[in-house]
């Protein structure tokens, strides 16, 4: 027990002086406390990037309908291409302006041309494509109700003969000598 | 036989036609809507003399060629000698586009690689590219008398562009 | 040497292949029953020269000999084991290679398992396999070799692109073309079907197992590479409808309305030209996929490097194979056709109609896909489609298809009275219209095209209901003894169609909730997504095996709460000096949390991306349930012929099942 009474006893005088040093030292910590707060303040909540769908819905709603010429499959929103950053700066510059969404799109196509849109265009030329889907579906109902008319109307199909019968057995059973069905 | 039968092979035919036109095509190559137009107005500061500016107004009357290119573009090496032959034939006038370039660099860049250039102005932002539907570096515009574009060569100029659209059509509009 | 093998082995395959393309087929035509006898060895022979060429490459691969060309441009001594060998199909040749091993071993395998089948049809299918593998051999050994030497040989190769490194690369590709090469099965049959004179419905039982796996194979295929490129772009999308992807896309609408319109063929041996034409159809998308990918007439981030001399072939023998089997068809196809009668509302009918949406998806798709291309060669102006297009088309053709889900199961052959219908399924319709009404509520804000999406889902889900309930109504035990004897086509279609529930649920929830923020920080900054506070703690150093990175710590958050750490990476490879970021997802339940780092800003801090995707996972579930709901249905017992005899009859019949 001796050497556990002796532990308490250091323990106790090491309590004792660390107290005395926290006293002198509490000041101290405290000036620099107050002098890095201002690191405390500075870590923020994160500023958005000019890609941040929170910031100028506008500006984004815009750019996401063009595409980037450089990354071909992405848009000016999503690119991170140089050429797609610039055309951000300039839809915003241009929102800035007062331009319409609208007139911001054909400045667009009148420089890069219909290629920049991200959804085709609505032209004579472009008739089929978004009426193709349609025109399929409708043949394809069309062929649809002649066969069903045809088949609704055909006669009953005459039923195996008792041999045929018996070759579909041998058949399905792949030559096995049992009669399994 | 019924006709009908044949349609799916009807189609299919005309989808090989497609594909085969499409074979010697590039899906990347993204032609200007330019061409036919007017040049796009500028007045931009020249390389070698900043004080002094450029526009197209200032050509007007002459064919000319605007070449795009910069210090940081990989594939302008491999046109510039062309460039550097053809501004030395004295053809037709080269205006070169400076786009989105250090001045220092692009002076360092034609000292070193040669300038075919009559001018060059300096388009630091790249507003002027976006105006001309530059998407990438190097392109070449062709430009007639009145000012308007005739044809856009996208990437770097070949040998064989060269001979067989570039100088027969500058040649052309240069006798109108 | 070993590359010289391996490119002997292959010349060696072309022989065989010639030999099953032409012996076989003649035997069949003039019944030489040793000539159509040759049809299986032929075929094994083939697929050992094939795997044996295919081995010697992964060898060279394995091996690091950077004096095979294809092994200096693709791999590197950095790289892992595991990718090296992954690197064996990550070029154009190499790829090529994996899809005559996957060709060779369906021959092989259709050679081993067609005990059951009649000599000439025998002989008949695995002659097309070979005149398939013919072509694709000889297109290897002349435009595409992978056995190229390099004189001098490279110091050290250029390494395998960085995306490529990861598991999806070590199973995608594999998958994908045992699905894409599966359908040549299909399409062998339904050749042998037409040069024969005859298809009946032992025809499609035949033929219907085969479909069924490659169908699931090409399921699993789709599934792992929208997955793959969900964590490995960065930026959280699944699915670009970019032109390779369609490509894969195609065949899997096609091979969908295949395997069903072979289940009728099957049944009631109907639809028989259909079936025919649609498997000639599914194999052709496979061939223009391949077409697609590797000519340069497409933009595609997937796309092998091009070459016009390949495309000429690939479409020279596109044109011969698919423009051949056309002309059979129409010759062929009314000696074939023929059929039962049903009536205007019967099971056949809503098959028909669900296979017409199908095809119309799968015909719209591929307009959208080429339609740049069309205007294009005609001069008329260059535009682009891209996913605007496809989401506005794809949605409205998959809803009447999402319909005829729920009623075509219960619907009776020949003839299904309406009435009965309505009675079985208005409880259904009710319930769904219900929950998918009062569900987005609980999820957050109610935004109509969720509800739809949800009505969909939930239309299926109760239809599913009231089949199973109507099935289990037997004559002994309850509903769930009963259920137990069906058989397993039955589960699959179950299975398979409840897939198709879960993946619209994601979809819906995914579109409909998603939150997508980019924003700067810098250390000590947070952002608050979903409730989940994320605070930046710094990037570290990290080494990787072949590669340098900036490792960012995320410290997550829920409610005041610790959460957990994310760790997204920013990788700088050695060899190529290329980079990639490495996306940290946190997958939950209802959805992922997902973080990846942009690019270095001023100021020590970096551009992040951070995600939360609702139910995102429920997409790929779904896909998964598709495949297996296939690959239960093709182990019903009826194709196990072999198995029959220990099978006791069952009272009710076998083949009163669906």
């Amino acid at each position: 027990m001796s050497a556990a009474g002796r532990s308490q006893g250091s323990a106790a005088a090491n309590a004792a002086s660390v107290r005395a040093v926290a006293k002198r030292l509490m000041p101290l910590l405290l000036v620099v406390a107050i002098a890095l707060s201002p690191i405390v303040l500075l870590a923020a909540e994160a500023v958005p990037t000019d890609k941040d769908p929170v910031a100028s819905a506008r500006a984004v709603a815009i750019a996401d309908k063009l595409r980037c010429l450089v990354c071909q499959n992405q848009t000016i929103l999503e690119s991170n291409a140089e050429l797609a950053q610039d055309l951000r700066t300039q839809i915003k510059q241009q929102i800035a302006a007062g331009k319409s969404d609208k007139e911001i799109i054909d400045y667009m196509v009148a420089r890069y041309g219909d290629f920049v849109l991200y959804q085709p265009p609505v032209k004579t030329t472009t008739i089929l494509l978004w009426a193709g889907p349609a025109l399929l579906v409708g043949i394809g109902f069309l062929v649809l109700a002649r066969t069903v008319r045809l088949r609704r109307t055909q006669p009953e199909e005459p039923a195996l003969t008792a041999e045929e019968h018996e070759r579909v057995e041998r058949l399905l059973r792949g030559d096995g000598a049992k009669d399994a069905s | 036989m019924a006709k009908k039968l044949l349609i799916p092979l009807v189609v299919f035919v005309a989808l090989v036609g497609f594909l085969f036109a499409g074979l010697f095509r590039d899906p990347r190559e993204v032609p200007s809507p330019l061409i036919g137009k007017p040049a796009p107005a500028f007045t931009l500061a020249q390389l070698h003399d900043p004080a002094k500016t450029l526009g197209p107004t200032d050509l007007k009357g002459q064919v000319w060629l605007l070449n795009v290119w910069a210090s940081w573009c990989v594939s302008c090496r491999d046109e510039h000698p062309l460039l550097v032959e053809l501004g030395r034939a004295k053809i037709v006038p080269i205006v070169g586009l400076n786009y989105k370039d250090e001045p220092a660099a692009g002076l360092k860049w034609l000292a070193q690689n040669g300038d075919p250039y009559s001018v060059s102005v300096v388009d630091r932002d790249g507003r002027v590219g976006i105006d001309w539907g530059v998407y990438g570096v190097p392109e070449t515009f062709i430009v007639d008398k009145a000012g308007a574009i005739r044809y856009k060569q996208i990437g770097p100029i070949t040998v064989e562009a060269l001979q067989t659209k570039i100088l027969p059509l500058v040649r052309e509009l240069q006798k109108s | 040497m070993i590359p010289e093998l391996g490119q002997f082995s292959l010349i060696l395959a072309l022989l065989l292949a010639a030999l099953l393309g032409i012996l076989p087929l003649a035997g069949a035509q003039r019944r030489v029953g040793a000539w159509m006898a040759l049809a299986r060895p032929l075929a094994a022979g083939q697929f050992v020269f094939i795997a044996f060429a295919f081995g010697c490459l992964t060898a060279s691969f394995v091996a690091n000999d950077f004096s095979v060309l294809n092994v200096a441009t693709n791999s590197n001594s950095q790289l892992p084991l595991h990718y090296r060998i992954a690197a064996t199909w990550g070029s154009h040749e190499g790829s090529m290679l994996l899809w005559l091993l996957m060709l060779g071993s369906w021959t092989a395998a259709v050679a081993a398992r067609s005990r059951h089948l009649p000599d000439e049809m025998v002989a008949r299918v695995l002659g097309v396999m070979g005149l398939v593998a013919f072509g694709f051999l000889l297109f290897v050994l002349l435009t595409s070799n992978p056995f190229e030497r390099l004189f001098p040989p490279a110091a050290d190769g250029r390494d395998l692109n960085p995306l490529l490194q990861d598991p999806g690369m070590v199973f995608h590709p594999p998958l994908l073309y045992m699905g894409y090469v599966g359908f040549s099965v299909a399409f062998a049959f339904a050749i042998a079907a037409l040069i024969g004179g005859r298809l009946d419905a032992t025809w499609a039982r035949w033929s219907r197992p085969w479909t069924t796996l490659a169908w699931s194979f090409l399921s699993c295929g789709i599934m792992l590479g929208s997955g793959w490129a969900y964590y490995v772009l960065g930026w959280g999308g699944w699915w670009f409808w970019d032109p390779v992807e369609n490509a894969s896309f195609m065949p899997w609408l096609v091979g969908t309305a295949l395997i069903h319109s072979l289940a009728v063929t099957e049944k009631r041996g109907t639809f028989k030209a259909w079936t025919v034409l649609l498997a000639i159809c599914a194999f052709s998308l496979s061939l223009l996929g391949t077409f697609l990918v590797r000519s340069g007439v497409l933009t595609s981030v997937h796309a092998f490097a091009t070459d016009p001399r390949r495309g000429v072939f690939i479409l020279a023998f596109l044109a011969l194979v698919i423009g051949g089997s056309l002309v059979l068809f129409a010759l062929r196809a009314p000696k074939v056709g023929g059929g039962g009668r049903f009536d205007t509302i019967s099971r056949e009918t809503m098959l028909l109609a669900n296979n017409v949406l199908l095809i119309a998806a799968a015909g719209s798709v591929l307009l959208g896909t080429l339609y740049p291309l069309f205007l294009d060669a005609l001069d008329l102006g260059k535009i682009s489609v891209g996913p605007p297009y496809f989401d506005t088309v794809f949605v409205p053709l998959m809803t009447p298809l999402v319909f005829l889900m729920g009623v075509g199961p219960l619907a009776r052959w020949k003839r299904s009275p309406l009435p009965e219908l309505w009675q079985q399924l208005r409880w259904a319709l009710a319930v769904s219209v219900v929950t998918a009404l009062v569900l987005p509520f609980i999820a957050g804000t109610w935004k109509p095209r969720v509800s739809f999406g949800l009505l969909l889902a939930f239309w299926i889900v109760a239809s599913t209901v009231v089949n199973l309930l109507e099935r289990g109504r037997g004559v002994r035990g309850g509903v769930l003894v009963q259920l137990t004897r069906q058989p397993r086509s039955y589960w699959g279609m179950i299975v398979a169609h409840l897939g198709i529930a879960v993946f619209i649920v994601g979809v819906t929830m995914v579109k409909g909730y998603e939150i997508e923020r980019d924003v700067r920080m810098a250390v000590g900054d947070t952002i608050t997504v979903n409730g989940f506070t994320l605070r930046f703690d710094g990037t570290t150093d990290v080494r990787g095996p072949n590669y340098r990175a900036m490792r960012g710590s995320f410290d997550v958050s829920r409610n005041g709460a610790p959460f957990t750490t994310l760790h997204p990476e920013k990788r700088l490879y050695n060899a190529g000096g290329q980079s990639m970021t490495d996306a940290a997802i946190r997958k939950m339940l209802t959805g992922d949390l997902y973080v990846s780092l942009g690019e270095p800003v001023e100021g020590d801090a970096w551009s992040v991306r951070v995600y939360h995707k609702p139910f995102v996972t429920w997409i790929w579930a779904g896909f998964l349930l598709m495949a297996i709901g296939g690959l239960l249905a093709l182990s019903d017992r009826r194709y196990r012929v072999a198995s029959r005899r220990d099978e006791a009859v069952l009272p009710g019949g076998a083949t009163a099942g669906n």
